[in-house]
């Protein structure tokens, strides 16, 4: 059985959770929004230098810090709470594990120490314009010759996708239609990026063209379906964990705001109406918390049940959040639809996390489909 | 704790039970003997009935007990937090007349607090009980008592002072059940089941010795025998398994249990059976219909989610750790879980979902589940009580202004209630 967090394990939140408040406010969130990056090199080379968060789960002999994908989750509840522009997700989570479950050690050793020393980017680019999550549906071509390959067709929703310094892309062999990973450099010709307009500016998304870029093949020998399929589960679980971090902070900021906001001669928390609705969410945080933190468990414990869990709890965090991002904002009245309210940071937030890596409704759909199978 | 000895403590009780224990003796003398030995309640003073061990020592006891499938003393429903609330609050007199019976399950027990008008806010009782200058005259009507009908004394809460605030005109008291002015029927509720009665108290008397405590203490009396109600729970569900051995004083348990269990014959399914689901699904082929497999895993998540909340706040208990929300969260939760999976249950069933008995779905055991799930929002604190506690307690939201504070007798209450 999986439980709370260790000692240890309280501290390092602890630990992140100050150096976030101190410097990464939600003034300079805010700021990174309007910016043409997205985020802060100086708070990256912070989080990367400081406090060795780019390699937590990482291994030691590429930089890495040696700990397990809880500790990797509770980064991830924490940079969500704060809701820090960071290419955190798009570097550590996704990338870096895309080479962990995909490359080659080689590999591994010659690109994971440059993304966990915060010296440079990496994005996945594995989703097109119809938004499949499983990667079967690639239509992005590679030809092979010998050593290297060229790439060629689109990639869309790729997060993080214009500051990358390294992107690993996944293509279908066009000879024999199988699917791998392939290394592309930023500043390789033929290659066209352009950012996607979105409705959360605290995560860039691209579009990515190739015409013939060159690329070279990682992870030769290793089971690219066994793989991108591990990859996409511990990524599903650390983005739900990143959404109950936020989730949890529109709840404080609720609570906050009730106790002291007064109407008809009280604070409104004192209203049934409210007290009741803020149980609710409380109830509907710890309820997906317990489900995230659970799966996050289940995979340092390599549980089989792990792809299940997964589902489970992007599910319930999608839920979640979502409740948590309207009912605060409710809570708040008038002033939580303002700009100058923090609220609707989290929302957005909330928003492209509720579809990001698959909606409710296909994760309980797989869920059930994989309880069914277990049974 | 440091200074006990487990297994010293182990070796003597198993010592002592090879030597008294036999299957083939009534139920009653064995438990005479668990009585005069302490064995039977450890963690009990030793002047009365026990041992004086720490309730740490109780488990591995236990499991003596159960290596040598020797029966317990009686704990059956009310009469534990009789005795947990006499141990505390009564007088040498009222532990040295009913504590030993309590144990050997000679006498039975009930709790008369609840009332017809004061459910949620139990304080509101408008039960009375005066004192004519020999002993206490009671009239009025309580509810929801388990086991009343079998019951030898009542625990009675009452008013004694109509003028003090609410909370402090109340007083304790235990009442004799077998007499004139005491009248027990049952209730049946919506699933058919009849688990719990009403009581009708029509001059019904209390001598002056069998009152506890002082008088306007009542409440805080109370407060006692309901903390105790978890735990004694979690002790009956254990207990209620039985035993499945030969011989006289197991057939003689087993006799009790079935007693005291049969009001609780239904509660497995007040949860909402989410067990039953997906098998449900699957046999009736319902289970390819993509609307009904979107609400059947919610409920799978909810239900396995809420369990894992349950644990952690078990855990961080066990370890000492200040219990966190997680604890006061559960009732509310296993209520979503019951109407969900209730829900589903009908999808389910489809047009089956009106049949009932051996004509509905599983023998009529989902209509059962279908018509007890609304109990479990409102017994043991309704929902709208647990958000208040949650947002109060856990959340430290402000409470609504009282108006229920000053005399008793100015507050609004509910008219009485006729048969």
């Amino acid at each position: 059985m999986y439980y709370g967090y260790s000692p240890e394990q309280e501290q390092f939140r602890e630990v992140l959770a100050r150096f976030l408040t101190e410097r990464a406010p939600i003034s300079a969130v805010r700021a990174q929004m309007a910016s043409d990056r997205g985020h802060d090199p100086a708070l990256w080379r912070a989080l990367a230098e400081d406090l060795g968060l780019t390699g937590v789960h990482l291994p030691e002999r590429c930089g890495g810090q040696g700990f397990g994908f809880e500790e990797l989750c509770i980064a991830q509840e924490e940079l969500g709470r704060a809701l820090t522009c960071a290419p955190f997700f798009a570097t550590s989570v996704l990338a870096s594990g895309a080479l962990m479950e995909l490359a080659s050690e080689a590999e591994q050793d010659a690109l994971l120490p440059a993304l966990i020393a915060g010296e440079r980017l990496a994005a996945l680019a594995w989703m097109e314009e119809d938004g499949q999550v499983a990667a079967d549906a690639t239509t992005l071509g590679a030809t092979r010759s010998g050593e290297a390959a060229t790439l060629s067709g689109h990639k869309h929703y790729v997060i993080d996708g214009l500051a990358a310094d390294l992107l690993l892309v996944v293509a279908r062999d066009s000879a024999d239609g199988a699917l791998g990973l392939y290394a592309v450099n930023a500043d390789s010709p033929g290659l066209t990026r352009r950012a996607l307009a979105t409705i959360d500016t605290t995560r860039r998304l691209a579009a990515l063209e190739f015409d013939g870029c060159v690329a070279r093949p990682l992870g030769a020998g290793r089971d690219f379906a066994a793989g991108f399929a591990r990859l996409m589960d511990r990524a599903t679980i650390a983005l739900a964990a990143e959404m109950m971090g936020g989730a949890r902070a529109l709840l404080d900021q609720a609570v906050d705001y009730a106790r002291l906001r007064m109407q008809f001669g009280r604070p409104i928390g004192a209203f049934q109406a409210i007290k009741h609705k803020l149980a609710d969410l409380l109830l509907e945080v710890e309820v997906a918390t317990a489900a995230v933190r659970y799966a996050a468990a289940a995979v340092d414990a390599d549980d089989p049940e792990v792809p299940a869990l997964a589902s489970q709890a992007k599910a319930m965090a999608a839920e979640a959040y979502l409740k948590s991002a309207i009912d605060s904002i409710q809570i708040h009245g008038g002033i939580g639809f303002t700009w100058d309210h923090d609220s609707h940071l989290w929302f957005k937030r909330a928003k492209s996390s509720e579809v990001l890596l698959g909606d409710a409704a296909w994760h309980r759909e797989r869920f059930l489909a994989l309880t069914e199978a277990a049974a | 704790m440091s200074d006990i000895d487990i297994p010293a403590l182990r070796a003597e009780l198993r010592a002592w039970l090879a030597a008294h224990w036999q299957v083939d003796q009534g139920l009653v003398a064995w438990r005479e003997k668990l009585v005069e030995s302490g064995w039977g309640m450890p963690h009990w003073p030793r002047e009365w009935h026990g041992r004086g061990l720490p309730v740490a020592c109780v488990s591995a006891l236990e499991e003596e007990f159960e290596a040598m499938g020797a029966v317990g003393v009686a704990r059956a429903g009310i009469r534990l937090l009789a005795a947990a609330t006499l141990l505390e609050h009564g007088t040498d007199a009222h532990k040295q007349r009913f504590l030993r019976r309590i144990l050997t399950g000679e006498d039975t027990w009930c709790q008369l607090f609840s009332e017809p008008g004061s459910g949620s806010d139990l304080a509101g009782a408008t039960t009375r009980a005066e004192f004519d200058g020999t002993r206490w005259v009671v009239n009025g009507q309580k509810l929801w008592t388990t086991s009343a009908h079998h019951a030898d004394w009542g625990l009675l809460l009452a008013r004694t002072d109509w003028d003090a605030p609410k909370h402090t005109g109340l007083s304790f008291f235990v009442i004799d059940m077998h007499q004139g002015g005491v009248e027990v029927q049952p209730l049946k509720q919506m699933n058919g089941h009849a688990s719990f009665n009403q009581v009708f108290l029509t001059d019904a008397l209390v001598p002056a010795e069998n009152q506890v405590g002082n008088t306007g203490d009542g409440w805080k009396i109370a407060m006692t025998t309901l903390a105790h109600e978890r735990r004694n729970a979690d002790a009956l569900r254990r207990w209620g398994q039985g035993s499945g051995r030969a011989g006289r004083i197991y057939d003689e348990e087993r006799a009790e249990i079935a007693t005291v269990m049969e009001p609780y014959r239904w509660y497995p399914q007040r949860t909402g059976r989410v067990d039953l689901l997906l098998p449900r699904a699957r046999a009736t082929g319902r289970i390819a219909d993509p609307a009904l497999r979107q609400d059947l895993a919610s409920v799978l998540m909810l239900s396995r989610a809420s369990e894992w909340l349950a644990q952690r706040a078990r855990h961080a208990k066990e370890n000492g750790k200040p219990e966190g929300p997680e604890g006061s969260l559960g009732k509310l939760v296993a209520s979503h879980v019951a109407r969900a999976a209730a829900r589903v249950h009908t999808a389910i069933g489809g047009m089956d979902a009106m049949l009932a008995g051996a004509d509905g779905a599983e023998q009529g055991l989902v209509a059962e589940i279908l018509l007890s799930v609304p109990a479990t929002s409102i017994a043991g604190g309704t929902d709208e009580i647990q958000r208040n506690i949650i947002g109060e307690r856990v959340l430290d939201l402000p409470r609504e202004p009282r108006t229920d504070a000053g005399p008793f007798r100015d507050i609004p209450r509910n008219p009485p209630r006729g048969r």
